[in-house]
This record gives structure tokens, sequence and C-alpha cells, in this order.
């Protein structure tokens, strides 16, 4: 179970959707979405593939255009403002991909540097080199320092991942399918990293997720994503003690494939 | 600045066409290209600048074409002066042979045989690897870390290409010229100093002139066209495979057309 180290500040909320909607031609993907995300949390959006769970973080990340909705992010409206405000915006938001997105032409170094050299300009080599090292040693991959993502395995190439969006220190961490592909013993690693993360560099985090242990073992609260809407809200036990059939069967197939 | 790089222009209407789905697509196509290389020209003018990137891209498409291109430019020389000499010689006429091959290498396969094989070598590493990128989610990676990717892989290799391929070109130039050299010097024993003297003879200015503008064009197309291709190329593998496809094919297209503009704008000059 969950150990609580961050306290939930409910009144503040860091990012807040309603009524957000978004198709691809005729596929209506997303039919009205209503979120909040409190400070201090993780949230845990829960939900089968193709249900657009990728696609409602991109929104919030503003790669993707809403077609209908508000979505503030730290007082922003995300499809509102301009380009040189979302970049300044983004910073704020560590954003963990689904196949990690390592740049496989540099190595773990680089990969961490790009952020870092292009953003804090002020920073002197010394310091960038004592930041890479503090984010690899707080994902536990300093050894991998000069390696190329090629040489690395899945979980660590999700550790390093996580590893390039902490360096930016931020506010915000978005984290899509962190344990898809993992076998359940790095799973678990990588569940109390997020945790840890939450702990450590006080974030609040949406995790995209369709892995029950992994919800289990970070969300403060989860939601259960539904042929487009939010069928149900609340701590792990709370959703999955509904009597919705679709959601009896989430848990179901879960444990038994 | 285009904020979302997902949306183009083609998503914007669903269902209504103005004539066919087709004929609508290409016009859509002809607007997105047009937009991509107006973007390039403002945001290679505004710092931030990646200077080290260019740097490294001209060395990853200039050098490392140098040994292809000394192959292909050895043997267009040497190969060209060999098949030109019978009719020559029906005239008694083998003396012009170094000038009339500098005029045709310099004016016409030097550039073009650069720019196809570029088209071919680079063009397609270009599209490949902004389309993997692309489908690995790694240009959008960039684009939430606060940078501009547009900036980082497309400005700097447009830059490279438009640098390198004229350079290349010279280059070419210089290689296929040593292999007439050598073909002429085995069959008319003429010396290297003489070579050269009746090589220049019909060389103008217009000519130098003309090949480094025409090349600069080569390489800004296949700049363009590859990075276009790589980084609006659809998700999934099949996407990479198609964008390396038809950055050489689209570029290579482009280039003959522009060939065709340059000589007759030149000859128009002249
Ligand atoms: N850029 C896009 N253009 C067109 N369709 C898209 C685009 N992005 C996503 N889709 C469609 O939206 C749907 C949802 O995609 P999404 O990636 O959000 O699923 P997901 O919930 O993250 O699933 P998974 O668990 O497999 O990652 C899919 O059917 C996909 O085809
Ligand atoms: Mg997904």
């Amino acid at each position: 179970m969950k150990k609580q180290s961050t306290p939930i500040d409910e009144s503040q909320h860091l990012i807040s959707i309603k009524g957000l909607k978004k198709s691809f031609g005729d596929l209506h993907i997303l039919r009205g979405i209503d979120l909040e995300l409190y400070k201090g949390e993780n949230l845990v959006v829960l939900g089968r593939s193709g249900t657009g769970k990728s696609v409602l973080i991109k929104i919030i990340s503003g790669l993707l255009k809403p077609d209908e909705g508000t979505v503030h992010v730290l007082g922003y409206e995300v499809d509102k403002i301009s380009i040189k405000e979302l970049q300044k915006l983004r910073l704020k938001i560590g954003f963990s991909f689904q196949s990690s997105a390592l740049y496989d032409s540099m190595t773990v170094k680089e990969n961490l540097e790009f952020p870092l050299v292009r953003n804090s300009a002020h920073l002197t080599k010394k310091e960038i080199a004592f930041q890479i090292e503090d984010v690899l040693e707080g994902v536990g991959l300093l050894q991998a320092l000069n390696q190329m993502p090629s040489e690395l395995s899945g979980g660590q190439r999700k550790r390093i991942g996580i590893a390039r969006t902490l360096i930016m220190r931020p506010e915000i961490m978005l984290y899509d399918e962190p344990t898809a592909g993992l076998d359940p013993i790095t799973c678990i690693e990588i569940n109390k990293l997020i945790n840890e993360v939450q702990a450590q560099y006080n974030t609040s985090s949406i995790i995209i997720t369709h892995d029950l242990t992994c919800a289990k073992s970070t969300g403060d609260r989860v939601m259960m994503l539904l042929e487009g809407r939010f069928a149900q809200t609340g701590t792990f036990e709370e959703v999955f003690a509904s009597e919705d059939e679709r959601i009896q069967t989430f848990y179901k197939y879960n444990f038994t494939s | 600045m285009q904020k979302y790089r997902h949306y183009s222009s083609s998503m914007k209407r669903s269902g209504k066409y103005i004539v066919s789905r087709k004929i609508d697509q290409i016009f859509i196509n002809l607007y997105d290209v047009y937009k991509f290389i107006l973007r390039f020209f403002k945001e290679v003018l505004f710092p931030p600048y990646e200077f080290k990137e260019v740097v490294r891209q001209c060395y990853e498409i200039g050098y490392k074409s140098l040994p292809l291109i000394t192959l292909t430019g050895f043997i267009t020389g040497l190969v060209f002066t060999k098949q030109s000499r019978p009719s020559l010689a029906d005239f008694g006429a083998t003396s012009w042979l170094p000038s009339l091959v500098s005029i045709a290498i310099i004016r016409a396969l030097a550039p073009l045989v650069t720019a196809l094989i570029t088209a071919g070598k680079v063009g397609s590493q270009i599209g490949a690897e902004l389309g993997s990128m692309n489908v690995t989610e790694q240009i959008d990676a960039m684009e939430v870390s606060g940078t501009n990717p547009f900036k980082f892989l497309v400005v700097t290799r447009m830059l490279a290409t438009t640098f390198m391929i004229p350079l290349l070109a010279v280059y070419t130039c210089i290689v296929s010229l040593i292999g007439s050299y050598i073909n002429v010097n085995q069959n008319e024993q003429t010396s290297y100093s003489s070579f050269v003297v009746s090589a220049l003879q019909n060389i103008s200015f217009l000519d130098l002139f003309s090949s480094i503008i025409k090349t600069t064009l080569f390489g800004f197309t296949i700049g363009a066209v590859g990075c276009y291709q790589g980084y609006n190329s659809s998700k999934g593998t099949e996407g990479v495979g198609k964008a390396a496809n038809s950055a050489v094919v689209v570029s290579m297209f482009l280039i003959f057309i522009e060939e065709i503009l340059v000589v007759q704008i030149v000859n128009a000059i002249r």
C-alpha cells in the first residue's frame, strides 16, 4: 500500500480541465473530460488501450489541440497562450513518454544536458555536470552516464527518460504508461521511483496506465476513463468497489492474464 | 510560428472537398510545403542558433559523402573522356577533348552527379532519421522540453545541405577533371599544365557562377525535401520507409526541373 509522504492540498488545482473533447476525423476519442489535479497528489488515469489516455496528456502539454473545452495548467490556458509562453510553461511540466523517447543519437549524458543547456544558459559546465550526476543518482543509474540509449534495457530507458524531465525541476509530472512492457519486479521499482519523485521533488503527477498494480501503489486518487469520459473517481478501492460491469471486467482481466 | 505540429492543414476540413480528395490533397500539401519553407527562413534568422549542430551536420552530410562522391566523380570524368574521344578523333580534333570535357563537367555533369548522389545518400538519411525520431516521439520530447525541434533538427540540416552540396560539387569537378586528365594523358601524352590551360580556356565566370547557384539550390532542395518528409512522416515503421523513399524520389524530380529552369535562364543571359 502507498505511503503518504507529502500533504495534498485540495484547494490548489495545478491542472484543471473542463468539458474537453477531441476527435480525429470521425473517431470521437475524448467526449467531455473534467479533471482536477491537486497540489502534491499522484492522480492515476486508468483506461483500456485506445481510449485516448495518451491523447489526454498530449493535450495537457500542448502537443495536441483540443476541439472543445478548456485546459488550464498552472493558471495558463494551454491552447490560448503564445508559443513563447507555452515553451516557458512546458519547463514546469515533466513528460515521461510511453516509448521513453530518448534521443538515440546522443549519449545518456547528452540526453540529460539537452534541455538544461538550452533553457538554463546561466549554468556553468561544472554545475551542469553536478546536476546530471545528482539526478542520475536519484534514479539509480549513475553508471549509465556515457552509454547510448540503445545499450540500455527498457526499464533503464524509462528511468533515464524520467531523469531527463526531472533535471528541469518540474512542478507537474506526466507519466505515460510508466510500467508498460516491463517485468513485474522492474514495474515495482518504477512505481517506487514515482513515489520517491513525488516526495523528493514535490511534484504533482498524472500517471497514465492500464496496470492496476501501478495504479494501486502510486495513486492517491484514481480516475477510470471509459468511452471518452471519466466513469469513476476516488481511491483505488472506491473505484473498484463500483458495480459498473465495465470496471469489474477491467479489474478481473488485469489479474487473470 | 506553428504551435501544433500535428495539426496540418489537411486535418482542418474533413468530409468536404473542393475538387476531389486527391486533388485537394495535392494543393494542401503544397501549402504545407510553402509554410515549412517559410518557417525555415523565419527561424534561421532569429536566435538561439545551433552552431554546434550545424557543424556536426556539415560533417555528417559533407565529409561522410566524400568516398562515394570521389568514386563517382572520378569515374564520370574518366569514362566521359574515353567515350567522347572516338567522335572527336573522326575529325582529328582530340586536342579539343580537355576543353569539351571541362565544359560538360563544370556546366552540367558535376552539379547533377553530386546532387543526384547526395539526394540518394543524404536525402534518404535525413528522411529516415527524422521519420524515426517522429515515430519514437523524440520530436515531441524535444518540444515538451522547451526546445524548438524545428530549429534543432530541420534548420541545421537544411543549412548543412545548402552549404555542403556546392562544396561537394566543386570537389566533384576537380576529381572528374583528374579522371579526365589521366585518360587524356594516357592517350595523347598531354602534360598536366597544358591540360589545365586548355580545360579552363572556355570556362567563363558565368559558368562557374551558375553552377554554384544551381548546386546551392539543389542542396536546399535536398535538405528541405528530406526534412519535410521526415518531420511530417506518418506514424509507424511504414512511415519511416515512406519518408526515406519519397525524400529521394521527390528531390531527384525537383532537381531535374530546377536544372532545366536554370539552364534556360543562363542561356538567356549568355
Ligand atoms: N495524431 C493522431 N492522429 C490521428 N489519430 C490519433 C492521433 N493520436 C491518437 N489517435 C487515435 O486516438 C486513439 C487513442 O490513442 P491513444 O494513443 O491516446 O490511446 P491510449 O489510450 O494511450 O492507448 P495505449 O494504452 O495503447 O497507449 C487511437 O485510436 C488513435 O488511433
Ligand atoms: Mg498511450
